[in-house]
């Protein structure tokens, strides 16, 4: 029987009921008191060198309040890199400042280097047509491999080069790999293109700055997915604020994939401009600036080599990639292409030598970042791609190599070639499961029937694993990390017994609200309804680090468990008073405390209420009140892996790739909410759908975006993507955190690409067409020109 | 600055507005009605769809001025009389139909319009209607779902899809 609450329900959402009825409340939908609005002014070269920027006649305009330029920002700090990337000879990653508005040169479109503030929108955007500036043009750096070479032309003059690093992992290790490739009998190698993504959250963002000069107080409400770290980054770095006096409040947000991770330059415009005018003042991005301003992701090109037997046993991995920044350092761009990509390239694979190679380089293109999946999906991608090229060059079948070269559920842990441990899995047993619930067995006779229509059909695996609930301070720490990924939360008890639950977590689509109150149920054995969950305001929540990285609850869930069992243990101790019993005796079970082998009972209400009537407590023993903080720093990364059967079915006259049939079996732990769960690994599926046939930000050789609105940029739409079939019931739980799960945000959007990429190629195959590969997006034009190649 | 009258979920309201003041800002910033959203500026997205008259419209590609007297309806008119959510809006909830959000209102406005236009739809024809509609979150599988889900409710009980 399935549960009806509490941990394994899928308890519906209970803030579906105000987002359902437009009561949500998004940054965009709050206005504060006599607030007034920025408009950006934003380059339209890609590089330019800024001679002058005239304001006068903007400032002069019907309703504008202030003009702001980069030279405001010439005293305060920079936006910094989070982490901190050492190169291949020890020399650290170059790190160019990054200033809220340009200061003298422009790096890409979109590029900010003034705002404006007026009475209204539509009079700060009008203005900011009334900018006079002198911007020259220079030529744009594009291409990755140009850039690493022209030395002539630099983005950031300063640093000397366009490289910003290049990193080898593990270095030590490289001589090995190069000698099991020299001596290897098979060597399959493959190059391809990460493509370039534009995350695309539906809610643009919006960031409103009020600034009280009564009390020197900032508040900031913006799209966040971590409102400390924004908080943070702002006050300790770009704008030394004081801590106490800036909050940063992030209220319903309408989806991140990670471009929500980033302090951006418009929450420091507006907190600044605020101070200036000594108003309130709003800034709503459009989706067409959102495009060239919201870190992008992926964007790598990347060289992959595999080592094999001739029976097709891994012997070895080698890769060589360009991962691109674009023009300035994002918060988390450094540490994607590095440690969240280069140690996840053994896979579920005891393959023995691995050895990664990344050059990050500067562009004059919009910065890129973490985006759903970050650096795992790259690393699939290479990994599950060449692997299938391989099985085809041996004539081995796609499910057995796999399986011969899995780490068996016996070698856990496993010390991986790339410096992970992974704790459990079961490699095996996922794909069995989605060779059942995707009826490969049926394939064949599917296949015969998409030929008789004349079309040639596809199955295309892959399995992956990613590390994630990120992560143990210690170990990012050791890596470059310049933060710790710890996460917290207070479980507050109110005199009543119900309880709020402020969380360092935060929701922006996940279901906190609801999958967080399941957690606690269960463990106090009361009932959902009677617990709060409160995220986003760091007013009102312990310091915690947010949400990306598949951690909320591998992370913060942990957190809010070790704060429930404090205050288990201190409402024990309050029960044992109450029932003049001695505190070892009194058990908790079902949401009362019983005195063993008496007829004793407290319910946590009665404990409740006791702990804030404490009219005979003894006071040097036992504080009055229940509420209790736990901050959680996990032992290791989660690793949660899985398997992917995409069927396809191509269209040989035109190329056009229809997805048909979509299966995903995942191993993600303990489950809490199976509904949301599902819902999680659906979105994950068809953004990487999205990715493998659909999705690419183009630029042109002067860096001119081409894909700049939803006219160009194709966003998957329910008539491009199948329904799915999805499973979840092979479970490992995680060894190392109290609830034994893994995390299952990013799963979908790591494990899909591949396995679409490689039904196409199945199916060019099947109909005898010798393609061995085709770029994403696997657009018609691409698969048909493959074709017309291959004939 | 004309004045406009329209009929908003039922109820009488007034404003006056600029001539390039769009439908949804009207009623975003001008009566305070934040549940229609707008996600982008091409008319792409499907976030801001209400009903004029009937018909499901985007309200960002429409201008406020346009609607003088027009019925229009919103998501926050999508409730039942009491309060409780409305049959598609608790298919939606049912069937995790929603994550973030931020589609949503024109998820169901749009899902409404549909299902006046053809009580029965398949799969197929659900998806196709979809196609001004964009969510990031869901992949649509559940969206789909509710949306069947929603179709059978009504014409199992006929009154309910009032
Ligand atoms: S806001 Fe109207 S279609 Fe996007
Ligand atoms: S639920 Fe987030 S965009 Fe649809």
């Amino acid at each position: 029987m399935p549960k009806d609450s509490g941990i394994g329900a899928s308890s519906k959402r209970r803030e579906d009921v105000r987002f359902l009825t437009g009561k949500g409340k998004y940054t965009a939908d709050i206005s504060v008191k006599d607030q007034t609005f920025a408009a950006f002014a934003r380059s339209s070269v890609a590089h330019g060198r800024i001679n002058s920027i005239d304001i006068a006649a903007a400032e002069a305009m019907p309703g504008v309040l202030a003009v702001l330029t980069g030279e405001d920002f010439a005293e305060v700090g920079g936006n910094p890199a989070g982490w901190l990337i050492t190169s291949r000879d020890g020399e650290p990653m170059k790190e160019p400042k990054r200033s809220p508005l340009a200061i003298g040169k422009v790096r890409h479109v979109g590029d900010a280097y003034a705002a404006v503030i007026a009475e209204t929108a539509a009079q700060a955007r009008d203005a900011v047509e009334a900018l006079d500036a002198d911007i020259e043009e220079l030529d744009a750096i594009v291409d990755m491999s140009e850039a690493i070479e022209n030395s002539d032309n630099l983005v950031h003059d300063e640093i000397g080069t366009n490289l910003c690093y290049d990193w080898g992992w593990i270095e030590d290790n490289k001589a090995a790999v190069d000698a099991a490739f020299e001596s290897a009998p098979h060597v399959t190698s493959l190059e391809l293109v990460n493509n370039r993504l534009s995350p695309n959250a539906m809610e643009p963002r919006v960031s409103i700055g009020d600034y009280d000069a009564s009390t020197g107080d900032y508040t900031l409400h913006t799209t966040s997915q971590n409102p400390h770290v924004t908080r943070l980054l702002i006050g300790a770095f770009v704008m030394g604020i004081p801590e106490n006096k800036l909050t940063v409040i992030a209220p319903d947000v309408g989806g991140g994939f990670g471009s929500k991770i980033y302090h951006y330059g418009e929450e420091a415009v507006v907190l600044a401009a605020s101070k200036k005018i000594n108003r309130p003042v709003k800034w709503v991005c459009d989706r067409s600036e959102a495009f060239v301003t919201d870190a992008h992701g992926r964007d790598h090109v990347t060289k992959i080599e595999l080592a094999t037997d001739k029976e097709g046993n891994f012997l070895a991995v080698r890769t060589e990639t360009q991962a691109n920044m674009g023009a300035y350092l994002s918060n988390f761009a450094t540490v994607t292409p590095t440690f969240l990509h280069g140690t996840l390239m053994a896979g579920p694979y005891k393959t023995p030598h691995v050895y990664v190679n990344v050059k990050a380089v500067f562009t004059n293109t919009v910065p890129v970042d973490a985006y759903r999946g970050a650096g795992r999906p790259e690393a699939t991608y290479s990994l599950e791609r060449v692997i299938d090229k391989c099985a085809r060059e041996l004539g081995i079948d796609q499910l057995e190599i796999r399986r011969k070269n899995f780490i068996q559920p016996d070698q856990f842990p496993y010390t991986t070639p790339v410096a992970l441990v992974y704790d459990t899995g079961d490699y095996d047993a996922t794909l069995d499961k989605v060779a059942e619930i995707g009826d490969l067995a049926g394939f064949a006779a599917r296949r015969e029937a998409s030929e008789a229509k004349g079309k040639l059909r596809g199955l295309g695996i892959s399995t992956w694993i990613e590390a994630c609930g990120i992560a143990p301070s210690a170990l990012v720490g050791q890596l470059g990390a310049r933060v710790g990924l710890f996460d917290a939360a207070t479980v507050r008890v109110n005199a009543t017994g119900s309880l709020a639950v402020m969380t360092g977590a935060h929701s922006h689509g996940q279901g906190h609200e609801t999958v967080f109150a399941q957690v606690v149920a269960e463990k106090l054995g009361i009932a959902e309804e009677q617990i709060e969950i409160v995220h986003g305001d760091t007013s009102k929540i312990p310091f915690g680090m947010g949400s990306y990285g598949s951690r909320s609850l591998a992370v913060c869930g942990s957190a809010i468990v070790r704060a429930t069992e404090k205050i288990i243990a201190k409402a024990t101790k309050i029960a044992a008073h109450m029932m003049e019993a001695d505190a070892a005796d009194v058990v908790f079970e079902n949401g009362n405390f019983t005195v063993a082998g008496t007829d004793k009972s407290k319910s946590f209400g009665d404990v409740a209420l006791c702990a804030y009537v404490p009219h005979n407590f003894p006071h040097e023993e036992l504080e009055p009140g229940l509420e209790e903080s736990a901050f959680y720093d996990p032992a290791n990364f989660t690793y949660p892996a899985g398997a992917y059967a995409c069927e396809v079915e191509v269209d040989p006259d035109t190329g056009e790739v229809d997805v048909v049939g979509f299966a995903a079996a995942d191993d993600f732990g303990n489950v809490i909410n199976p509904m949301v769960v599902n819902g999680q690994v659906h979105g994950g599926v068809g953004q990487g759908i999205g990715q493998a046939l659909m999705e690419c930000v183009v630029h042109d050789g002067n860096g001119q975006p081409l894909t700049g609105s939803y006219m160009d940029y194709a966003m998957p739409r329910a008539n491009d993507v199948p329904s799915y079939v999805v499973d979840h019931s092979c479970q490992t739980p995680c060894t190392h955190n109290p609830l034994g799960v893994k995390g299952c945000g990013e799963a979908g959007a790591i494990g899909s690409p591949p396995a679409v990429v490689n039904a196409v190629i199945d199916a060019l195959q099947s109909g005898g067409i010798n393609v061995t590969h085709v770029d994403m997006p696997v657009s018609p034009s691409r698969v048909w020109n493959a074709i017309q190649a291959a004939k | 600055m004309p004045d406009i009258n329209l009929t908003l979920n039922g109820q009488a309201v007034s404003g006056t507005v600029e001539n390039r003041t769009l439908l949804v800002d009207f009623l975003r910033e001008g009566l305070g009605k934040t549940g229609t959203h707008v996600g982008c500026d091409t008319g792409q997205c499907g976030a801001c769809v209400v009903h004029v008259d009937g018909v499901s419209v985007k309200s960002c590609n429409v201008f406020a001025v346009e609607l003088d007297g027009s019925k229009v309806t919103t998501i926050e008119g999508m409730a039942n009389a009491d309060g409780s959510l409305g049959v598609i809006q608790q298919a939606f909830q049912d069937h995790h139909g929603l994550q973030c959000g931020f589609c949503t209102p024109g998820m169901v406005m749009t899902a409404a319009a549909l299902l006046k236009e053809n009580s029965d739809p398949s799969e197929a024809e659900i998806r196709e209607y979809l196609d001004g509609n964009i969510c990031r979150c869901t992949g649509y599988h559940n969206i789909v779902k509710s949306i069947q889900a929603a179709a059978a409710e009504m014409n199992a009980s006929p009154v309910a899809a009032e």
